[in-house]
């Protein structure tokens, strides 16, 4: 029995693959110790209440100081009744600091530069401002993109201030009652989107980019000059990929469980079928992509056209929700997204197998449908 | 030798769009027997040699193995062939051992042969090593191993020396001596060196545009053409094969 599973081609090349895999540190760097860094990083980020710094200019003369002879001013009236200090920055410019405290949403810290129209521009167009003032006939004025929703922020924040700073500073935010119920923090959905991407990178890599690479090499050609199973091929090149994705995602998983202490609310048999679902897409999508090229600049083309969209707008960082409403059915469609949604909805909603029944279902069933067509096409030599 | 034809082809055509491959190429292959066919690039050597092993089918004419058409048969003759080609690469990170292991149980054969195999192909203290870390020579070898590996009745080698070498070519003519010892696999080898066909090979087949310019034993062929190739009156020397084939051709075989 042993002898016989030693010379079977099948588990041959399953231990080719598994081997070519971990002898190449590159892979499970970027598989399993990249998401979670990324992880970690977009987690503790959007955990921890850091400080915001938020930078205006102040254009005009004497807004920040008084000389002798000055008109009156909103801006310094301001910053000299409510204790902003005066500073002076690396580059010689002065400023003026003020601070929000607030232990819910973490403090704001206002720093206002005295800057000509000329240098604010310049600064806004490289990102570092996100407000400019001046003061026009005894009113102060807001320049600032309105379709930003950062600088819409400081805006809202900063008017609200600058109208009443005793109301706005002393017991902001007391009426913010921060929810801890389990499943509503960022981590919680990105930590599902992330396991979705896991899936559809390594697999359409692992799978699309080795079919490629391997009929470039001339290595399947030789292959097929044997007989050696077409089919056994991609079964291997499947199972390794697949096998390697579950413990992507089981490490994933548990170290957001240890970290940020995230658990799976629904129905775990659930999850594992929706998974296998989401690798049938995946590898199927990658055998079709794969079918023909063989030439591996080609190949990064096709593999990057199909991932790149879907991971910016699959909902995998933020909800999808935000592009316009005619878009948010297409990208529906999308296997990335129905794969992250029913993930998600299991982890945060506590959804079973009647929630996620129809996206496993289209799932397997663009996975079949893709590997068919794929195998019709594809070119062996 | 036996002299029934292990490969037959009959008349085969075979076109490329525009681009006509092979024009009524025919030749008869004896088991034992090696054969080297000669031709310049764009000759038309590979679409035969793909052709022979069942990778590409002919437009008109028909190719035999053991008296067995490629169709219905593609099991059994690919259990029977083994194959070099030009510039194939293995997988970078399995080594030596573990490449030929991999090969190996395509055919259900296991380590005994493996370990034959290796030492035949001198690589046995390379075992252990990536396939990526090997020498070109070492690489060279190990793709002749592999295609040994099924101990095939028909050899098909696609350039095997190209870009090696002198040592390392001739240890790769060393291995295919000794197989040729043993009479019992029939080599077809394309080359564009002279001296590995006049090594090597029983028999010479000189292709160019897709059609055979001359075919023959060694000194058939020199003999044949002793008083058609122009040779200078100053000049004492005999006539090699590559003067006959720059007479046939109008051009140096790796032009």
């Amino acid at each position: 029995m042993n002898n016989r599973l030693h010379n079977n081609q099948l588990y041959h090349l399953i231990m080719a693959n598994v081997k070519e895999l971990i002898r190449e540190p590159g892979v499970l760097f970027w598989g399993t110790v990249f998401p979670i860094l990324m992880s970690l990083g977009l987690g503790i980020a959007f955990m921890s209440k850091k400080d915001i710094v938020v930078n205006i200019a102040v254009i005009g003369k004497n807004h920040l100081v008084r000389t002798p002879g000055d008109s009156t001013s909103i801006l310094r009236s301001f910053f000299e009744n409510n204790g902003a200090t005066l500073e002076k920055s690396k580059d010689g410019t002065l400023l003026r600091r003020f601070i929000v405290k607030d232990d819910k949403l973490g403090n704001t810290i206002f720093l206002f530069s005295d800057l000509t129209w000329t240098k604010a521009m310049v600064l806004l167009k490289r990102g570092n401002l996100n407000l400019v003032l001046d003061e026009n006939m005894g009113k102060v004025q807001y320049h600032f993109d309105p379709k930003n929703p950062d600088a819409q922020l400081t805006y809202l924040k900063l008017s609200k201030i600058l109208d009443d700073p005793v109301k706005s500073v002393v017991g902001a935010g007391e009426e913010i009652k921060p929810l801890t119920v389990s499943g509503t923090r960022y981590i919680d959905f990105l930590v599902p989107g992330l396991i979705a991407m896991g899936v559809m990178m390594s697999t359409i890599w692992g799978v699309s980019y080795t079919i490629i690479e391997t009929r470039a090499k001339k290595l399947l050609r030789r292959m097929v000059a044997t007989p050696m199973k077409r089919s056994n091929f991609l079964i291997s090149l499947i199972t390794v990929r697949m096998a390697l994705n579950f413990v992507e995602a089981s490490l994933l998983f548990l170290f957001a469980y240890a970290v940020f202490g995230i658990t799976i609310q629904g129905n775990l048999p659930a999850l594992i079928m929706l998974f296998v679902a989401g690798n049938i897409a995946f590898a199927g999508i990658s055998i079709f992509s794969s079918s023909h090229t063989s030439k591996t600049e080609v190949g990064n083309g096709l593999i990057n056209a199909i991932s790149m969209p879907m991971m910016v707008l699959s909902g995998v960082f933020f909800s999808y929700h935000n592009f316009p409403d005619w878009s948010v059915p297409v990208i529906q469609l999308f296997p990335l997204t129905m794969l992250a949604d029913g993930i998600r909805s299991i982890f945060i909603e506590g959804a079973g197998f009647t929630e996620v029944a129809m996206p496993l279902l289209i799932l397997s069933g663009i996975g079949s449908l893709f590997f068919v067509t794929g195998l019709r096409i594809f070119k062996w030599h | 030798m036996n002299h029934t034809p292990v490969i037959e082809v009959k008349e085969v055509h075979k076109s490329f769009k525009t681009v006509q491959a092979i024009r009524g190429i025919s030749l008869r292959i004896e088991q034992g027997q090696f054969v080297a066919i000669l031709g310049p690039n764009g000759a038309g050597k590979t679409t035969l040699v793909e052709m022979i092993e069942g990778m590409q089918n002919p437009d008109k004419g028909e190719i035999t193995i053991e008296n067995r058409l490629w169709k219905g048969n593609e099991l059994y003759l690919r259990r029977i062939i083994g194959l070099s080609l030009q510039e194939t690469r293995f997988i970078d990170k399995l080594t030596v051992w573990e490449t030929l292991r991999l090969f190996a149980s395509f055919f259900a054969i296991g380590k005994d042969r493996c370990q034959e195999v290796i030492h035949l192909i001198g690589l046995e203290e390379k075992r252990k090593s990536y396939v990526v870390n090997l020498s070109g020579g070492q690489r060279q070898r190990l793709a002749l191993g592999i295609a040994l590996l099924n101990s095939p009745k028909i050899l098909l080698l696609d350039e095997p020396t190209t870009g090696l070498d002198p040592n390392a070519r001739r240890e790769v003519w060393s291995i295919l001596n000794k197989l040729k010892e043993q009479s019992l696999t029939s080599l077809i080898l394309t080359t564009h060196y002279m001296e590995e066909a006049e090594q090597l090979c029983d028999y010479i087949v000189i292709i160019d545009h897709g059609k055979v310019l001359k075919e023959g034993t060694l000194n058939e062929l020199l003999g044949d053409s002793q008083n058609d190739i122009p040779i200078k009156p100053v000049e004492t020397r005999k006539i090699t094969l590559d003067d006959l084939f720059i007479s046939l051709t109008g051009r140096h075989l790796n032009e």
